[in-house]
């Protein structure tokens, strides 16, 4: 049972970390479909320069760097080139499986250690306690910090008010005097970096190596996770950890003498994304109260 | 500054040209990519995009017996275009309705399933008629896979983009298993494939000397006929105003529920039939790796059609070339299968940007003139 909680926590945090970047993108207004694509060549990137540099903090930086560089790319095609944000996040995502496969090539077969754990000696050994909520790595602890900040910012900041003006109705929030684009560009751009976090976590902690395509759909599973939190911060974290639990399930499962094919229990995670997005889309109320009224609606300025 | 604006009709002639120009700015692109990975860069972009045309003009303008020699790469460029242009045909037809079924690729593996598993129950010499139910079965295994989306979007409010992108790992994983469990081929050194389809579930090679079958018939077809749907009949006009203006529609007795139902069940059966299509005729068993990436490739199709499906046609066309190009710089210039990935990304970017041309003209404004 404690190994299950600590390889849940860990499972969780790429999801987290991608998840919450596109909630931020989302309640802009801007709905970008290119997680998978953000997250592959921030974990390709990372890895690369980690394996080069035999740094991972840079690693981290420039994994972040990749995933903000893809959302750049769709900010200029989306957001200033009025294209249709569905069709342009596919795009992405195309383009960054082809490109991570790129730069991943010579990478193939290494593997790397992972990052270290940060350990405090006498509380992280000794106690289940310790074991399992002390003494993971930086990024873990990251990832909730991230939430906490997310949180905060929408709710208690001029900043997150602005943001979720321009994502609710733009042309109201354009006639308020926000630069409506420059408030979706810094909010797409934010999610890409995040995208590019979550990716990173792959490469260097998750598995600690390379592999074409390895976010398997975990990118689309951290879009339907926005929707199943229904694009509340802290929702989003209780999410990723049951999701997480899930996926885990495929690990476990043949443990426990589950009598099931193992393909079966790897369908699990993405099954349950259905079902998650079933019972939340199901109560329009609830979506309807949280969502972005103005999400994947082009805005262009008229004076 | 740089504006945008709107024009008071959207441009016919750009219609028309931005898929030249996007396909122009790709090779642009993709020859700076080419630079800056070492190679010699009109030369990379000869092999990928030029050489396959050139072998069809040597074997439209050679004399027969010449020609010959010249058929097989032409033929395998059209091979490559028919499970592309059936799958971006249906995507078309769906996007016009504003429903995104981005699942196309589990729709095309279930309905390869589902055939096969026809093809592999069938009695012993069974006849040749059997490849009208084995079709048949494709393009219900397809139909179910879309189904399921449709169903959880019209009843439940489920987002379609979502549902149906999940399928496409529940498919693949229904596939791994069976063709490692039930399915197996017990004589298959334990590699996990199934038993080879009987001689009457190939589908029939239309010119000897090439792989070139019975598809390109369903495919052509097909894209007629949705053409023609699209253009001509009032379930046509019923998807394209639904897709546009979806209140407009409601006034009009259109439902939403009914458009979203159709063009999913027409995407998915069509995926379905690629699906068995292209299993039957150049795999001839399953096998874990079925191609079922020509399920997203086809959404670049439809882009590149212009989401007209005789326009998604030509756009197979294009993206088999750059296919086959990838495959022959493969061999010829060592480069990874990964960069006709991010060509065809680069295509729908660059396809989407070009797009914004047909409706709005690019202004530069001087601060300070308004």
């Amino acid at each position: 049972m404690e190994n299950f909680i600590i390889s849940m926590i860990i499972a969780a945090t790429p999801l987290l970390l991608a998840a919450m970047g596109e909630l931020v993108t989302e309640r802009s207004g801007v709905l970008n479909l290119g997680v998978e694509g953000m997250m592959l060549m921030g974990a390709v990137v990372s890895f690369a320069v980690a394996n080069s540099t035999g740094s991972s903090t840079l690693g981290i930086a420039c994994g972040a760097g990749a995933g903000l560089t893809m959302a750049l790319i769709f900010s200029v095609i989306a957001l200033s080139l009025l294209a249709n944000q569905a069709a342009t996040g596919l795009a992405l995502t195309i383009f960054g499986i082809g490109a991570s496969g790129l730069i991943g090539q010579s990478f193939v077969g290494i593997a790397l250690d992972p990052l270290p754990k940060l350990a405090i000696p006498a509380l992280s050994d000794s106690t289940a306690f310790g074991r399992i909520l002390l003494g993971h790595d930086a990024m873990v602890y990251l990832a909730l910090a991230l939430a906490g900040g997310v949180a905060w910012f929408l709710s208690n900041t001029r900043g997150g008010l602005a943001l979720r003006a321009v994502g609710d109705n733009h042309d109201s929030g354009h006639a308020l005097g926000y630069n409506v684009i420059a408030i979706r560009y810094l909010a797409t751009m934010f999610g890409g970096a995040c995208a590019g976090l979550g990716g990173a976590y792959l490469s260097l902690a998750y598995t600690p190596m390379w592999a074409e395509n390895m976010t398997a759909g975990r990118g689309w599973i951290a879009l339907a996770l926005v929707v199943f939190a229904t694009w509340k911060p802290w929702r989003l974290v209780a999410g990723a950890y049951l999701f997480a639990a899930v996926t885990q399930l495929q690990f476990y499962g043949q443990d426990w003498g589950l009598p099931v094919a193992s393909q079966f229990l790897a369908m699990a995670p993405y099954v349950a994304t259905i079902l998650a997005l079933v019972i939340i889309s199901r109560d329009v109320n609830l979506t309807k109260a949280n969502a972005p009224a103005c999400i994947g609606r082009p805005f262009r300025a008229e004076r | 500054m740089i504006v945008l604006e709107p024009r008071p009709q959207p441009s016919r002639a750009l219609g028309l040209l931005s898929p030249v120009i996007a396909i122009g700015l790709t090779l642009v692109a993709g020859g700076i990519l080419m630079a800056l990975m070492g190679r010699p860069p009109l030369q990379a972009l000869e092999i990928y995009f030029f050489q396959p045309f050139e072998e069809f003009w040597l074997w439209l303008t050679l004399p027969a017996d010449e020609a010959a020699m010249w058929l097989y790469t032409p033929s395998e460029v059209v091979v490559k275009a028919i499970p592309l242009a059936l799958i971006g045909a249906g995507l078309a037809v769906c996007f016009r309705a504003n429903v995104w079924n981005i699942g196309a690729a589990g729709q095309y593996t279930l309905g390869a399933v589902l055939g096969g598993w026809l093809a592999l129950g069938a009695p012993e010499g069974a006849s040749g008629i059997w490849l009208a139910p084995y079709l048949a079965a494709g393009v219900l295994g397809g139909m179910i896979c879309a189904a399921i989306p449709a169903w959880l979007r019209v009843r439940f409010n489920a987002n379609e983009i979502l549902v149906s992108l999940m399928l496409t790992y529940v498919a693949a994983l229904l596939l791994d298993w069976l063709v490692r469990g039930p399915l197996k081929d017990p004589a298959g050194y334990g590699f996990p494939v199934s038993k080879d389809f009987s001689e009457s579930f190939v589908m029939p090679v239309l010119v000897d000397g090439t792989r070139l079958h019975l598809g390109v018939v369903f495919a052509i077809l097909a894209a007629v006929a949705l053409w023609v749907m699209m253009g001509r009949t009032m379930k046509g006009f019923e998807v394209r105003v639904i897709g546009a203006a979806p209140r407009a529609g409601a006034f009009a007795g259109f439902s939403r529920d009914r458009t979203i139902w159709f063009v999913m069940l027409l995407s998915g059966g069509l995926a379905g039939l690629a699906g068995a299509i292209e299993v039957s005729a150049t795999v001839g068993h399953l096998q874990p790796q079925i191609s079922a990436e020509y399920g997203f490739v086809a959404i670049i199709v439809a882009f590149l059609g212009r989401l007209n499906p005789v326009g998604a046609l030509f756009g197979a066309v294009i993206l088999a070339v750059s296919y086959i190009g990838g495959e022959n710089a493969q061999i010829m210039l060592k480069l990874p299968k990964a960069v006709t990935g991010i060509f065809q990304g680069m295509l729908l970017f660059f396809l989407l940007g070009c797009d914004t041309l047909i409706r709005y003209r690019i202004r530069l404004a001087l601060p300070g003139r308004a």
